[in-house]
């Protein structure tokens, strides 16, 4: 055994990659509580005000602080940069200094023009000459091969938020790889690949040799990156210190050269806590130096930032990242893969405060251990910071070492990876299918001519009928239009170091998205169970409706219009399965609009179910806004109707109650009148003990005077 | 207080007896412990001047449901009401008393915690049929959440426009019967916000052994908007939410209450 492995169990994970199989045999799983956790250090607090300090000279500056515009990013372009060398633990910026955000233009110069440009800086007239004349980008490739009608559907956005102009994202690289086997091993392992490969030069061996060069190069780099800043990974990391380092020189290397729409980080903390343990054991470290390294972890990962355009911030409302970090969970053998990491990871809400990033996600099971789902509860109410998943429903698709990407998308860390998708507007597809596929905003003809509906009243066959032969136009175009990118993106743009820590074969997920599924259910619900009149203009073209009567709503576990909402789901999922996917990729399916429904909103028309143009679409899965009557349960159970095996990129269902509404009020309620009524009143007032999740039910004020 | 109608012998088809129903809210964390099916029943004979769901009054409104309908709504998200239960609330749920008890009978028979929210004003002890329901009821009851308004009879009068008698008679009624209890009060500016006030029902509560919890609510007047939307003159237009604080102080004089109470209990025995 090597020796920075001392310690450990061995196994098959000794002689090849096996992240999964090293953890397994040498973590162990934390039921205790909170109680061992400590507080910021000096230095992190330190470190923090200065990051604090230039945030707030971020926001004034308008929203960023420095660009570069002369220095293509690279993993090794840039020299080290520090807040503050003597007091971080943790080392590594994206550039040679924190909030500089880094020029990228692989994904698409234009883009990286308009970003500095929109936040008052010009990019090198070299580079731009360079990378228009010369250097073709992933967005340049797209549009020389996309069809007249792939624009049109473009730009009236019945499919939307395309990654042809920027980088797809989405995929995760094992990170815990550099720290478990250091950089040479795993260069090691990819020359026996490129080795290993057919010798036949078909077009796709080509690729392969070509790609694995690209990740050898790139990792040759990743170890040069690790010099910049003076430390050495190119060896297995033989402390928590040094491999939580590793770790995040992967995912910085990663992110110096993707610009991706999500780069998210996998599921690491379970993983390092196998060192922490080890180092707490042999007394290298304390708990309080280990926590300060997680500290000064998530305080670089909260520091990741991308050049982008104020657009693209408003269509996610914000400057989203997206590093997703999967906590917990619970293992194949039946163990909770909660460890005390998992508490340190969360515990950095308190010690830094909370922060939407990294995207700290917890994969809940039932069977996690009552004192973290407690604690999960507790730092919920208290930051709004944690993102929950469902792990009993993903473990038995994906396995136990699964990760999330972005928000919701599931995928076995380095083994499986994901070409990401964007959406299609099933609610404009809607109007198409009644307008025989003239767009009911600009009156263009953007879909097919398939024949209209001509009747007054919306009849429901005949809207369905139309409706399925829309959405067969859609999917294919749909499927195609990705075909296109995702080609584009492995030529022009391909994530060589995310690749470089995947394994030899990968499985490669087509994930598609749907937006507007509940206004589609109240719509088509409408049609079915009221009476919906047309309103057409001069020309002809519906671009109104009357309902008359009522109608059942999704969102109120109402098996009529739920049974349209999962029929829909799954019927729009084979027509994408019956289209042909570039690089065998296995087409997925998500509902997972988080905040760009509001957009699309704007980009639809008015809908049978009565919402008017420009109203925003529900976000995700979830149900229109307030049309859900039955309270939570309900409107949660109606979601949970539809198939996870129709939509295994994710399901959203975004879900805001006020922290009363959880009823936590202890300042009102007493506890038990049996017990000897005291003087200390307060021992007596009940802290929620017996409850098991946050959902617990001491009666509470807000709430219960506000039933409706 | 009159009887529901019914068309269904609730001994040959429980399942199949109707109730008027308000509304149905599925994730209650408020009324009772854990996560509740809660039931608004329609209907009410009270008018409490803070009344923030005056439209539960009217008896003849709501939609008719049969006990096996909510039933199976409850049934069919029944993982998320592993440490919950049901909760009949209103409106008043006693004044449909058949319906509820067939309700709670069924539910009982199926595991489930059971909770009756009650203002207890339809208490009738010499009523013959209705202590044969309630008697029935409360055998199918694990908790009941009663809500005492006011100690002084010419103040409840004010308050609600009927007299306390029914609902401290039914308190004592349900601690002589071994039944949980929580007792809620509100407390409105002007009208429970004596010490005094607060102190005598303490010392009513003192002398209960059943009750479990306290839960002391402060005034608040989110039902406004109801009353403008059903064309109703709000009574409290004067009044604004009460400060928590005052609700934390009354709690403590209840408790007060309580404790000078149990002292002379402690002593006399």
């Amino acid at each position: 055994m090597r020796k920075e492995w001392t310690g450990f169990t061995g196994g098959k994970w000794e002689r090849e990659i096996d992240v999964r199989e090293f953890i397994l045999k040498n973590y162990g799983p934390y039921e205790g509580d909170e109680s061992f956790l400590k507080g910021p250090t000096q230095n992190t607090m330190d470190l923090w005000d200065q990051v604090l300090e230039l945030d707030k000279k971020e926001k004034e500056a308008g929203g960023v602080l420095d660009m570069d515009t002369k220095v293509i990013s690279t993993i090794t372009s840039h020299g080290p940069g520090y807040l503050n060398k003597e007091k971080e633990t943790i080392v590594g910026f994206q550039t040679d200094k924190p909030f500089k955000r880094a020029l990228q233009p692989y994904g698409g110069i234009r883009m990286a023009v308009k970003a500095c440009k929109e936040n008052g800086y010009e990019v090198d007239p070299e580079i731009v000459e360079f990378f228009t004349t010369h250097r073709k980008t992933h967005n340049a490739g797209v549009f020389d091969a996309y069809t007249p009608e792939m624009r049109a559907a473009r730009s009236s956005h019945i499919i939307t938020g395309l990654p042809d102009a920027y980088g797809r994202g989405r995929i995760i690289g094992d990170y815990r790889r550099v720290a478990l086997y250091g950089v040479d091993y795993l260069i090691e392992d990819k020359e026996a690949q490129k080795a290993g490969t057919r010798t036949i030069m078909y077009s796709d061996v080509i690729r392969n040799r070509e790609e694995l060069s690209e990740q050898i190069r790139a990792l040759h780099e990743l170890k040069k990156l690790g010099e910049i800043y003076g430390l050495d990974i190119s060896k297995p990391a033989s402390n928590v210190q040094e491999a939580i380092q590793a770790v995040y020189f992967g995912y910085l290397a990663a992110v110096k050269e993707q610009n991706g729409a999500a780069m998210s980080l996998g599921r690491t903390s379970t993983f390092l806590d196998i060192y922490a343990a080890r180092d707490l054991k042999n007394g290298t470290f304390t708990e309080e130096q280990i926590q300060e390294f997680v500290d000064h972890f998530i305080m670089k990962l909260r520091l990741i930032k991308f050049a982008r355009t104020p657009e693209y911030n408003s269509l996610f409302s914000g400057d989203p990242t997206w590093v997703t970090e999967s906590i917990g969970g619970v293992g194949i053998d039946g163990r909770p893969l909660v460890t005390k990491m998992s508490f340190r990871y969360l515990h950095t809400l308190d010690n830094l405060g909370p922060a939407p990033e990294p995207n700290m996600t917890v994969l809940w099971s039932v069977r996690l251990p009552e004192n973290f789902k407690r604690y999960c509860a507790k730092m919920s109410i208290k930051t709004s910071s944690i993102q929950y998943e469902n792990d009993d429903l993903m473990r038995v698709t994906h396995g136990d070492d699964y990760a999330i990407a972005c928000c919701v998308s599931s995928m076995r860390v380095g083994k499986e990876m994901q070409f990401f998708g964007a959406r299609a507007n099933l609610a404009k597809c809607l109007l198409y299918a009644i307008n025989g596929g003239v767009d009911e905003i600009t009156k263009k003809q953007v879909g097919p001519k398939f024949r209209p509906v001509t009747t007054e009243y919306l009849d429901y066959d005949d809207v369905m009928s139309k409706y399925y032969d829309m959405m067969k136009w859609l999917a294919r175009l749909y499927v195609n239009t990705l075909n296109v990118i995702h080609y584009m993106h492995d030529k022009y743009c391909y994530e060589r170091l995310q690749m470089a820590l995947h394994d030899k074969e990968v499985k490669r997920y087509f994930a598609t998205g749907i937006a507007g599924l509940s206004v589609v259910a109240d719509s088509l619900s409408a049609i079915k169970y009221a009476k919906v009149k047309a309103i057409r203009d001069e020309d002809g073209i519906v671009v109104d409706y009357e309902v008359e009567g009522a109608f059942p709503k999704y969102g109120n576990n109402d098996d009529r219009v739920d049974e349209i909402a999962r029929n829909l789901v799954h019927d729009f999922m084979q027509m994408i399965r019956g289209n042909h996917t570039y690089r065998g990729g296995v087409p997925t399916m998500s509902i997972l609009t988080i905040t760009s429904n509001v957009v699309y909103g704007k980009h639809t028309g008015n809908t049978p179910d009565g919402r008017r143009h420009g109203q925003p679409l529900a976000p995700g899965a979830n149900p229109m806004h307030g049309r859900d009557k039955n309270g939570a349960v309900a409107s949660l159970a109606s979601v949970a109707k539809l198939s996870f095996k129709d939509a295994q990129d994710g399901i959203s269902n975004t879900f805001s109650i006020i922290p009363g509404a959880l009823g936590k009020d202890d300042r009102i309620f007493v506890g038990d009148l049996d017990v000897e009524l005291g003087e200390d009143l307060e021992a007596v007032i009940t802290d929620g003990a017996g409850c098991e999740t946050a959902s617990c039910g001491i009666p509470n004020l807000e709430e219960g005077l506000d039933r409706e | 207080m009159s009887f529901q109608e019914h068309s269904t012998n609730p001994c040959e088809d429980p399942g199949a007896v109707t109730g008027r129903i308000h509304s149905i809210e599925t994730y209650g964390t408020v009324d009772g412990p854990g996560v509740r099916f809660v039931i608004f029943t329609q209907g009410c004979p009270m008018r409490c001047l803070y009344c923030h769901n005056p439209d539960t009054w009217d008896p003849k409104g709501g939609t008719v449901m049969t006990v096996e309908e909510l039933l199976a709504r409850y049934e069919s998200n029944k993982s998320y009401y592993r440490k919950g239960g049901i909760t009949v609330t209103g409106g008043e749920p006693m004044l449909q008393m058949e319906f509820l008890t067939v309700l709670l009978e069924e539910a009982k028979k199926r595991g489930i915690h059971t909770c009756v929210d009650t203002a207890g004003i339809c208490f009738r002890e010499g009523d013959v049929k209705f202590m044969y329901w309630l008697n029935r009821m409360l055998r199918a009851t694990d908790l009941v959440m009663l809500d005492i308004k006011h100690m002084e009879d010419d103040i409840h009068k004010r308050l609600t426009r009927h007299s306390n008698g029914p609902v401290l008679a039914f308190a004592r009624y349900l601690d002589q019967n071994g039944v949980d209890m929580w007792i809620r009060h509100v407390i409105v500016e002007g009208y429970t916000t004596g010490a005094e006030e607060q102190q005598a029902l303490g010392y009513f509560i003192g002398g209960l052994k059943h009750v479990k919890a306290l839960d002391v609510l402060p005034y608040h007047s989110m039902g406004k908007a109801k009353y403008k939307a059903l064309g109703m003159p709000y009574p409290l237009e004067h009044l604004y939410d009460l400060p928590e604080e005052k609700a934390v102080a009354a709690k403590r004089e209840i408790l007060t209450g309580i404790r000078k109470k149990r002292a002379e209990m402690a002593k006399n025995s």
